[in-house]
């Protein structure tokens, strides 16, 4: 590690840095003599799977095995946590899930709770994908423009990525709360106090506003380097031309623009199907089921109710899985299509 | 790039240097979103400052002011202060022994026998400014809030230092070597990225619980550590390395292992720093799987303790704000120095 950094920094810097370096050094040459030895006996061309194998292990052990432990679980009933004590039950789970008689109404399933949480989510990621994609759009265009401070102003819309779900939740709720100050603001203008998380509508919409309000800077970074990349000669063509300035938006920034826009769109659907921490710190799924979704629900069942049903859940989980699988196939070809273009 | 920038949405200023509507509007957007992104954390802040009597006050005062309350002789408790108008139409200091419906009972700080009853809207609190510095001590103590405090770090920094190392160690193989194999294991790599935990909650849970994990730190430590996008981040980055420097190295004899640790680690610092920016972030926020395998106060992290104080019948908000606030300390430091770290490697991975 030492010759990169030698010699360039001064003082304290580079003492702290010098300090802090030492136990890393100290790890990586005590695992010198056991890799030098494996590597005697291996040859080196073997050497990447030793490199590999942590890594691979962790994956193994904590995403790949529980992807199929999961489908096991999706067709076992009863409520024991250990595989081999649960009875094997087939495709009851899934039977029990999706046991409708119309489909369109929740009220109608035997699992209402389950659609309730699909249809919850649906709602959720219609408003807030359409106008998170909106919102970092303009922000983005604005923040591209010729003004002063924009590094400040680009972090003053960044930095509620950063923070945690449940402090953001936190914050808002103090604000909304029955006498919270836009309660009072509310008041001082002539209305009338508003009980925001005892009706389900205006539940709904905070939980679309936080959500935006927290993630927006995101989008609006990977929208604002797509607008950066986008080559000046063409603008400089369009004004000698006299192009007006929304045919030069219609027909030059939006279309370069329309790969990012692209995957914008995907990354937003995928963390908006798997929404949980912000929405249930703030609501708590509440009233009633008004703001459940559907990783809730997965959560609900699998783990908060009493009677503990693991299989449902997983069942709901493979649902949810598959969603995710063919949302991100769609952003890996939107990346591709972006990156190649 | 200026032509570029003025010319985007007809934003280009006429040669008089009048205002175009557009600019207007990025002024008012610009200032609104200062409003609309800074108010509630300012807000927050100054909520935390307040006393409990503050904090229950309608409509709300912007800055911390609390009532003065005074202890009066022959009265066990300290008595709120009030400026009252008397019936003579004389106006005294007064603290409040009780209120009885619309009346409230009164009497002179100075005269402890002197006693009046004065009508509710004939009397103002009298306020002073006070920062409640005991909304953020007192959790010390009467909650074990030090220990989610140092559980937090201890999941952050060990989940951390695991991921560079184990990450890196792929990237390196993946980056540096020719392999049969490699291919397959770039695929199972991304294909990783499909499966993020709300997927696999239950499964791993059950393998969690198998090793006997659950309500120990590492249940949260471990499952997440091995990243794909590490993985991918670090190998994009290595791949720049260039192979005569590992040729180089082999031919003075050094093992794969010291070229690792010495040769292409030391050049991929950038790359590490940004991914040790993100893990520190991922896991510091971390908040639906800790809560499910953490189910004992004692190991409960910052994210799951605060989430457990706010969901108590009686909510006490002086210390849930002070504690909020607490929590975001970190994030804001991480933020106000390494910002350029951040956006540029989420511009260039799209990762978050």
């Amino acid at each position: 590690m030492q010759d990169a950094s030698a010699g360039e920094d001064h003082g304290l810097k580079a003492r702290l840095t010098e300090a802090a370096a030492w136990p890393v050094r100290l790890v990586f040459k005590i695992l010198e003599w056991p890799f030098a030895a494996v590597q005697r006996v291996v040859g080196v061309p073997r050497m990447p799977w030793l490199f590999l194998a942590p890594n691979l292990l962790f994956f193994g052990i904590f995403v790949v095995i529980p992807l199929f432990i999961n489908f096991a679980y999706s067709l076992t009933g009863g409520t024991q946590l250990f595989l081999q004590d649960r009875p094997f039950t087939g495709t009851e789970q899934y039977g029990f899930l999706l046991d409708c008689e119309r489909i369109t109404d929740p009220v109608t399933c035997r699992e209402d709770r389950f659609w309730k949480g699909i249809y919850n989510t649906a709602t959720f990621i219609f408003f807030q994908v359409t106008f998170m994609v909106l919102f970092s759009l303009i922000t983005a265009l604005i923040l591209n423009r010729e003004i002063r401070a924009r590094g400040f102003f680009r972090a003053v819309f960044f930095f509620p990525v950063l923070l945690s779900p449940v402090v953001v939740a936190l914050i808002w709720k103090w604000i909304l709360l029955r006498d919270g100050i836009l309660n009072a603001f509310l008041v001082s203008i002539g209305f009338d106090k508003i009980l925001f998380f005892v009706s389900p509508e205006w539940s709904m919409f905070w939980a679309v506003f936080v959500s935006i309000w927290a993630n927006m800077g995101f989008y609006t970074l990977i929208l604002l380097a797509g607008l950066q990349a986008i080559p000046p000669d063409l603008y400089e063509a369009a004004e000698m031309d006299g192009t007006k300035a929304e045919r030069v938006f219609w027909r030059i920034t939006l279309p370069l623009l329309w790969p990012n826009l692209l995957v914008v769109v995907v990354l937003a659907l995928i963390k908006g199907v798997q929404v949980f921490d912000e929405v249930f710190v703030l609501t708590g799924g509440g009233p009633g089921t008004a703001t459940q979704f559907i990783v809730q629900y997965i959560y609900t069942t699998g783990f908060v109710d009493q009677v503990q049903n693991f299989g449902l859940a997983a069942a709901a989980s493979v649902v949810l899985g598959v969603v995710l699988f063919f949302l991100t196939m769609a952003q890996l070809a939107a990346t591709r299509r972006r990156d190649d273009a | 790039m200026m032509r570029n920038l003025k010319a985007m949405l007809g934003a280009r200023r006429g040669t008089n240097g009048r205002l175009h509507w557009t600019d207007v509007f990025t002024y008012f957007y610009l200032a609104f979103g200062v409003f609309l992104m800074f108010f509630p954390v300012v807000w927050l802040v100054l909520s935390s400052f307040k006393t409990p009597a503050g904090l229950v006050e309608f409509p709300p005062t912007f800055l911390p002011l609390s009532q003065v309350e005074v202890q009066v002789e022959g009265q066990k408790k300290p008595l709120p202060l009030f400026r009252a108008e008397l019936e003579d139409g004389s106006v005294k200091d007064l603290a409040q022994i009780r209120r009885i419906g619309i009346v409230s009972q009164m009497v002179d700080p100075n005269d402890p026998d002197a006693k009046y009853k004065v009508p509710i809207d004939k009397r103002e609190p009298i306020r002073e400014f006070r920062m409640a510095w005991e909304n953020y001590f007192d959790p010390l103590e009467r909650f074990n809030f030090l220990g989610y405090l140092s559980n937090s770090v201890i999941v952050t920094v060990a989940a951390t230092l695991v991921t560079l190392l184990i990450n890196s160690m792929a990237a390196y193989g993946l980056a540096i070597y020719e392999f049969k194999g490699r291919n397959a294991i770039m695929i199972l790599v991304i294909g990783t990225l499909l499966i993020p935990i709300t997927v696999i909650l239950v499964p791993v849970y059950l393998v969690v619980t198998q090793l006997g994990m659950v309500n120990s730190l590492w249940a949260v430590i471990l499952p997440g550590a091995a990243t794909p996008t590490g993985v991918f981040l670090l190998r994009q980055y290595m791949l720049t390395i260039p192979k005569d420097l590992i040729e180089a190295a082999r031919m003075d004899k050094a093992s794969e292992w010291q070229i690792y640790s010495r040769v292409v680690l030391p050049l991929a610092t950038p790359a590490i720093a940004v991914l040790a920016i993100f893990s520190i972030m991922w896991r510091w926020n971390e908040f639906l799987w800790p809560l499910i395998v953490l189910n004992r106060s004692e190991v409960y992290t910052l994210q799951v303790g605060l989430n457990a104080f706010q969901g108590e019948l009686d909510v006490q908000w002086h210390y849930i704000l002070a504690m909020t606030v607490v929590t975001l300390i970190p994030v804001v430091l991480v933020f106000s120095f390494l910002q350029r770290f951040i956006t540029t490697g989420i511009a260039n991975a799209g990762m978050k």
